[in-house]
């Protein structure tokens, strides 16, 4: 019996099997589980009873991987497994700045790490000081009230809150200052 | 019968038909029709380097400028093809150098192109403009310094998707620095790092340069002096996307990408750091091709970009984009035309991310224009598909991947084979489909009824018997190219349908039922038919019996006969013998 065609040269190919060469473990059945002769086709071969294959769903984690599928470009499975979610790596260190609003009589500390962008820090903040800050534009900064969030970065200088985006602002911060008044007007003036 | 007008206008005439097939009908009408045709021919296109020889293209088309060629079958790509099994582009360059002097263009898809063949190129071919080598593979950096040092009036360079060995020379800075006709580059695919400084001044040098596709390699906190010297630029390919968050940095590279106002395509993003992503912001309005299949970033991320872009025509992007952004897709981009969805984790057991059918049931709600899809999933229903044939009736390609083969209907059990029924009964235009998931023979009976216009079919552990593969070839019309793996089709259905082969580009099978008796009944059968099996176990063809099934089967129309380059392991059904060559 000529089934014993032999394949490449490995374990799989000394094994006693019926099934089609090149297939992984599962065995290459068609639902009824035979061939039929052609002329038994020909009155219609939707599968009614619930004869199906085996659910590939419930096959154990771990299966054979099959040589060319799901068809993907190898150049494509090399790009993504040599940077599976790298960049998803997400800052779980805490991150607490010190707080200080003009006059008044302390500072606070604030954790920017829980914060997903300006929008929850400045409710956070209006929260704290029980203050509000005014709309925010690039052209004018925070115009319609006398506060303006400040903030000093890595370079020590005294920046508007707001300008540049959220993830960038939250790594170069060092700490945060509400402005009020004239010194307020003046920073936003100057933009 | 003497025709009125001289050749001379005739051949003015040809020259307003640009499509092959006209060409090739022209041809057909009277012999000094053919003969006008062949000397004014500036363009041809081979399919299958191997169904035509170099000779015969250059003895009937003595005038050609640009020539198109592809080689090793799609499923090459799948590494379904053994390595050395050919496509070589040497005996084409050889024949091309002596009687093509003035060569302007070669186009090559999966082929094999070695160094020499590219120092032949350098030096045969004065006037060589445009050299595009998708998928190829066989030179490396050597090569591309001939070409760099020797094409003086080349205007495009493109190596997509090849694979390039690295000789570790400056290839780039080969181009001499009197060499400024650079149009379109494209070293995406390139491993090795490029010399930054030769690069920022060759696109210095090159004002008509509107196509820019760089390699991972090129860092991002530098790109920015490269586009303020290419504000012309059109498409632009990234390299990795991410640097240390510096203000600076992104301010100088959102200035940069803002005096890009012709960019319509972007691609590139390996490595993206999501708050360098607004940078790009300036350009969306007017992006038509975004290629984000790269980024490993979250939804959120990738909806704010995507949405930013109004007129987007094509997106290709990874199935991070999940089902909600793909909604948000399908409200904003209302001019996509095609989508390609890739998998994060094809090889996961469980799903990694929210993506199911319901992203592609919205885009193909939202997207009025939307023709063309590849779309990787891990569950599909029948109705889901029904609803998207119903929506869509303009889908000219449709690719759907469901990730686990034989995969029911998830909602009934069933199998899929009412779903694509609907996509090839509504898809009157449907010209290419890849299959997946539990399908009977059934879905072949509708596919050969009703998908009529369709020239590429690709299917992968389907069907029960035969009359599915039979359905197909005795329905479909309009087949060109058809592509099955692991399916229980076999001798009956092929030997019944012989003649059709003839009319199709080519038929590969592995893994399905086909037996050597089969192939060589065939292969005696159509002599037109170069039938090539497939073997790696090291066995010689007299050893096997006719009822063996094959490893491999391709089968292709040719007028050169058996081609004389084949590997041990590829064996030609030709003659009674069927002896390899």
């Amino acid at each position: 019996m000529d089934m014993l065609c032999h394949r490449n040269i490995d374990l799989e190919a000394t094994e006693l099997r019926l099934g089609l060469p090149g297939t992984s473990e599962r065995p290459i059945t068609t639902p009824r589980g035979n061939k039929r002769p052609l002329d038994d086709f020909m009155e219609g071969s939707s599968t009614e009873d619930g004869d199906h294959l085996e659910c590939p769903s419930a096959a154990p984690p771990s299966k054979a991987q099959i040589v060319g599928w799901p068809p993907i470009r190898s150049y494509r499975k090399n790009s993504l497994q040599q940077k599976k979610l790298g960049n998803q790596a997400e800052t779980t260190t805490r991150v607490y700045v010190k707080v200080s609003m003009d006059g008044a009589p302390y500072l606070r500390k604030m954790d920017l790490s829980i914060y997903k962008g300006y929008r929850q820090l400045l409710i956070a903040l209006e929260d704290m000081f029980k203050f509000t800050i005014g709309e925010y534009s690039e052209r004018e900064g925070y115009k319609g009230s006398e506060y303006a969030p400040t903030y000093e970065d890595k370079d020590g200088d005294w920046m508007l809150v707001g300008d540049v985006p959220w993830e960038m602002f939250a790594c170069s911060c060092k700490r945060l200052r509400i402005m009020k008044g004239s010194e307020a007007r003046g920073l936003t003036c100057c933009l | 019968m003497a025709f009125p007008f001289p050749d001379e206008v005739l051949e003015h005439v040809f020259s307003f038909l640009h499509s092959d097939r006209d060409r090739n009908a022209v041809s057909l009408v009277c012999k000094s029709w053919y003969e006008i045709d062949r000397w004014s021919r500036r363009r041809v296109f081979v399919g299958n380097c191997y169904a035509v020889s170099p000779r015969a293209v250059l003895r009937r088309f003595p005038e050609v400028r640009s020539i198109e060629i592809k080689g090793k079958p799609h499923f090459a790509d799948f590494d379904l093809v053994p390595e050395g099994w050919g496509g070589y582009f040497f005996p084409w360059t050889a024949s091309m150098a002596v009687s093509y002097p003035w060569l302007e263009e070669i186009r090559l898809k999966r082929m094999v192109v070695t160094d020499a063949c590219l120092e032949l190129i350098a030096k045969s071919f004065k006037n060589f403009k445009v050299l595009v080598l998708s998928s190829c593979e066989g030179f490396s950096t050597d090569g591309l310094a001939a070409i760099a040092a020797n094409c003086r009036n080349l205007r495009e360079l493109d190596l997509r998707e090849s694979e390039v060995e690295d000789s570790s020379g400056h290839w780039l800075s080969h181009f001499p620095d009197t060499y400024t006709s650079l149009e379109s580059l494209n070293i995406s695919c390139l491993l090795s790092e490029v010399s930054f400084s030769a690069l920022e001044r060759l696109v210095g040098r090159c004002p008509r340069l509107r196509s820019l596709r760089l390699n991972r390699g090129v860092p991002l906190d530098r790109i920015a002096s490269l586009l303020r010297r290419t504000p012309q630029l059109v498409e632009l390919g990234t390299g990795a996307y991410s640097a240390d968050l510096t203000p600076d940095v992104f301010s100088s590279l959102s200035g940069a990408f803002s005096g890009l106002k012709e960019l319509r395509s972007l691609s590139g993003f390996w490595d993206v750091v999501p708050a360098y992503l607004p940078a790009v912001y300036s350009v969306c309005s007017g992006i038509t091709t975004l290629n984000l299949s790269y980024a490993t970033i979250q939804s959120t991320d990738l909806i704010k970009l995507v949405c930013e872009c109004h007129n987007l025509q094509k997106l290709w992007v990874l199935d991070y984009i999940e089902d909600s952004g793909l909604e948000a897709v399908a409200a904003s981009c209302k001019e996509l035309r095609e989508l390609r969805v890739f998998p994060s984790g094809p090889f996961e057991a469980e799903p990694n991310v929210a993506l199911t059918e319901q992203g592609l049931v919205s885009v193909s709600e939202g997207c009025p224009k939307l023709e063309s899809v590849l779309y990787f999933c891990r569950r599909m229903s029948n109705a889901a598909l029904c609803t998207i044939a119903c929506n869509r009736p303009n889908f000219t390609r449709f690719r759907l991947c469901i990730i686990e083969p034989r995969k029911p209907d998830y909602l009934t059990l069933q199998p899929l084979d009412v779903g694509f029924g609907a996509i090839v009964k509504h898809c009157k235009g449907l010209r290419r489909l890849s299959l997946s998931g539990l399908l009977t023979d059934r879905v072949f009976e509708l596919i050969g009824t009703h998908a009529k216009k369709l020239e590429m079919l690709s299917i992968a552990f389907a069907g029960e018997s035969d009359l599915g593969l039979h359905h197909v070839l005795s329905g479909c019309e309009s087949l060109r190219k058809l592509e099955i793996r692991d399916c229980p089709f076999g001798d009956k259905a092929l030997i019944a349908n012989a003649e059709k082969l003839e009319t199709m580009r080519s038929l590969w099978m592995s893994s399905c039922s086909v037996s050597f008796g089969a192939c060589r009944l065939l292969g005696q059968r159509m002599p037109r038919l170069n039938v090539e099996v497939i073997d790696e176990s090291g066995e010689r063809p007299e050893t096997r019996p006719e009822s063996c099934p094959v490893e491999k089967l391709y089968v292709y129309r040719s007028v050169a006969g058996p081609r004389l380059d084949m590997p041990d392991y590829v064996w030609s059904m030709e003659n009674e013998s069927s002896v390899p060559i």
